[in-house]
């Protein structure tokens, strides 16, 4: 038969020589190998310290969005939840009332927003169905908890800090990430 | 001088106080070459190892420690409890009990008395340790069958073979050391290869050495020999039902066995004490007394390193492929050996060649 690649090689059968079967040889030279491997680095991030950077496309937890004044973007149209393939979102819409145009951009707005992360499947199509930029996945992901119902993310956790009265925790939930 | 039954009492609390240390000392150190087997094994295979508890990791042991005692402690209900229990203790105090007769360094001056760091310099010192070592195995062999659990018995019978079967082949290559010395102190040894102009034996005995050592992993239960404890085939082998701290002791009494091992090799065939190059009757005794045993750590250390590198390179032996090494290859190499140290001895007594072979020929 025709061999496909001339990569296989015959096994060697042939029994042991006295000096060989005492593995010492081949012992050795495996020591040399793991003896050798005293002198790399070794290419560990230690984690919480270091941090690997992420991908520019990395999807990671979402976030809702202000616009320059602070005013949360959403309205509350539910096309993210419409979206949604894991029916993760649900939201409750609300009229804004005179007084609150500091607050939100347009007239109507999220009294409530959740997203469940442990349905979510970070797929981004919130973030593709958003006509008012209001939805976008940043680079961090879901911490650890200890009870399904900390994995139900509200309006606390989503929203990004306002930019006129928290500048810089703002900048840093932003991170390199350009939406508005 | 004050003396009960004959033995002055003073020597007594000398030899208790050395007792005290000599096996708190060992159990440090064998608590730090559980971290040191971490960092190696960490070291070769290119990551960091534990560096979190303290500072480097230094605290780690006592993390792992604390964790152990912490545990539950569980006796199988079908478990033989006697037995069960006299298991690990019994493996501990076999380790232990070994750094008897090593001599860790040569005597020192205190308070107007002589005092020697050896524990007891017996003249059947070397014959002693064998003794105890053999005694280790029944801390496996009757743990694995107390726990009334087939993969600890088989463990305890791989176990019980392989002490055996490679303590003849230790035994034999010793007997090759002992003809060059003359003596079964380890004390006499070692001062043997300290004589100005005398070398180490390891210089007259590199295949005795060999046999030894390989044969030394063996006894220890370390790999590429650790049969009785071979997770991916018998479970975990004989500890496999013991939890806590008696978990703990068996663990700690395989890193207490690796020191002294490295400390009866380093004795046997590395000049014990004896720091090359240096003629200690130069220095004040004190002195020299310090350095020797460090240089007595300093190679027990090196041994150690030696342990670990081996066990974090080579895969475990199959069973089959264990007997043979120990029965058909190291037995008649350590015999050969032997044959081979006395026909030198022989000729060195004779003089020349021809008179030796006319030894033979009477």
């Amino acid at each position: 038969m025709q061999a496909l690649t001339n990569r296989s090689r015959a096994v060697s059968r042939k029994p042991l020589s006295f000096w060989e079967s005492l593995y010492l040889p081949a012992i050795l030279k495996g020591m040399m190998i793991t003896f050798r491997h005293i002198f790399t680095k070794n290419p560990t991030i230690r984690y919480p310290e270091q941090k690997r950077p992420f991908s520019p496309v990395f999807r990671g937890l979402q976030v809702l969005n202000r616009d320059e004044q602070g005013r949360e973007n959403c309205t509350a149209c539910g096309l993210c939840a419409v979206a949604c393939p894991a029916e993760a979102i649900t939201m409750e819409g609300a009229e804004r009332q005179p007084g609150e145009e500091h607050l939100y951009r347009e007239e109507k707005y999220a009294a409530k927003y959740e997203i469940n992360m442990l349905r979510c499947i970070f797929c981004g199509l919130c973030e593709e169905a958003c006509p008012k930029d209001a939805i976008y996945l940043s680079e961090t992901f879901a911490p650890a908890n200890f009870t399904r119902k900390g994995f139900i993310y509200g309006k606390e956790e989503l929203l990004i800090p306002n930019p006129i009265t928290e500048p810089e925790a703002y900048a840093l939930a932003k991170g390199g990430k350009v939406t508005v | 001088m004050m003396t009960v039954l004959q033995i002055d009492v003073l020597l007594l609390i000398e030899k208790l106080v050395l007792i005290a240390i000599i096996v708190l000392a060992s159990l440090g150190i064998a608590l730090y070459t559980t971290f040191a087997e971490r960092k190696v094994a960490a070291i070769l295979q290119d990551r960091p190892g534990p560096e979190r508890a303290g500072p480097f990791g230094l605290l780690q042991p006592f993390a792992d420690g604390l964790k152990l005692i912490m545990k539950e402690e569980i006796i199988p209900s079908h478990a033989n409890k006697g037995l069960f229990i006299l298991g690990p203790a019994l493996a501990m105090t076999a380790a232990l009990m070994t750094c008897a007769v090593i001599p860790w360094s040569s005597s020192v001056e205190l308070f107007g008395r002589k005092i020697d760091l050896q524990i007891a310099d017996i003249n059947i010192g070397i014959l002693y340790i064998f003794g105890v070592v053999s005694l280790g195995v029944y801390g496996i062999m009757i743990g694995g069958w107390a726990s009334n659990n087939k993969f600890s018995l088989m463990a305890a019978l791989r176990g019980a073979s392989q002490a055996i079967s490679y303590e003849l082949a230790m035994g034999l290559s010793l007997i090759a050391v002992l003809m060059l010395g003359g003596s079964l102190s380890l004390k006499t040894l070692v001062e043997q290869q300290m004589q100005p102009g005398a070398l180490w034996n390891i210089a007259y005995q590199p295949l005795g050495f060999l046999i030894f050592f390989v044969c030394a992993l063996a006894e220890c239960n370390r790999t590429p020999f650790d049969l009785p404890e071979a997770e991916s085939e018998l479970n975990f082998g004989y500890h496999q039902e013991y939890s806590s701290m008696k978990l703990g002791f068996y663990l700690f009494a395989e890193y207490v066995n690796m020191i002294m091992s490295s400390a009866v090799m380093a004795c046997l065939f590395f000049g014990g004490y004896d720091i090359p190059f240096l003629d200690e009757k130069t220095l004040s005794p004190n002195v020299a007394a310090v350095l020797g045993l460090l240089a007595l750590l300093t190679k027990i250390v090196i041994f150690l390193f030696v342990f670990m590198w081996i066990r974090w390179t080579i895969p475990r032996f199959r069973y089959d492929q264990l007997m043979n090494l120990g029965w058909k290859k190291f037995i008649p190499l350590a015999l050969f050996n032997m044959l081979l140290t006395g026909f030198f001895i022989l000729m060195k007594q004779e003089g020349t060649w021809q008179s030796v072979t006319h030894l033979f020929n009477k």
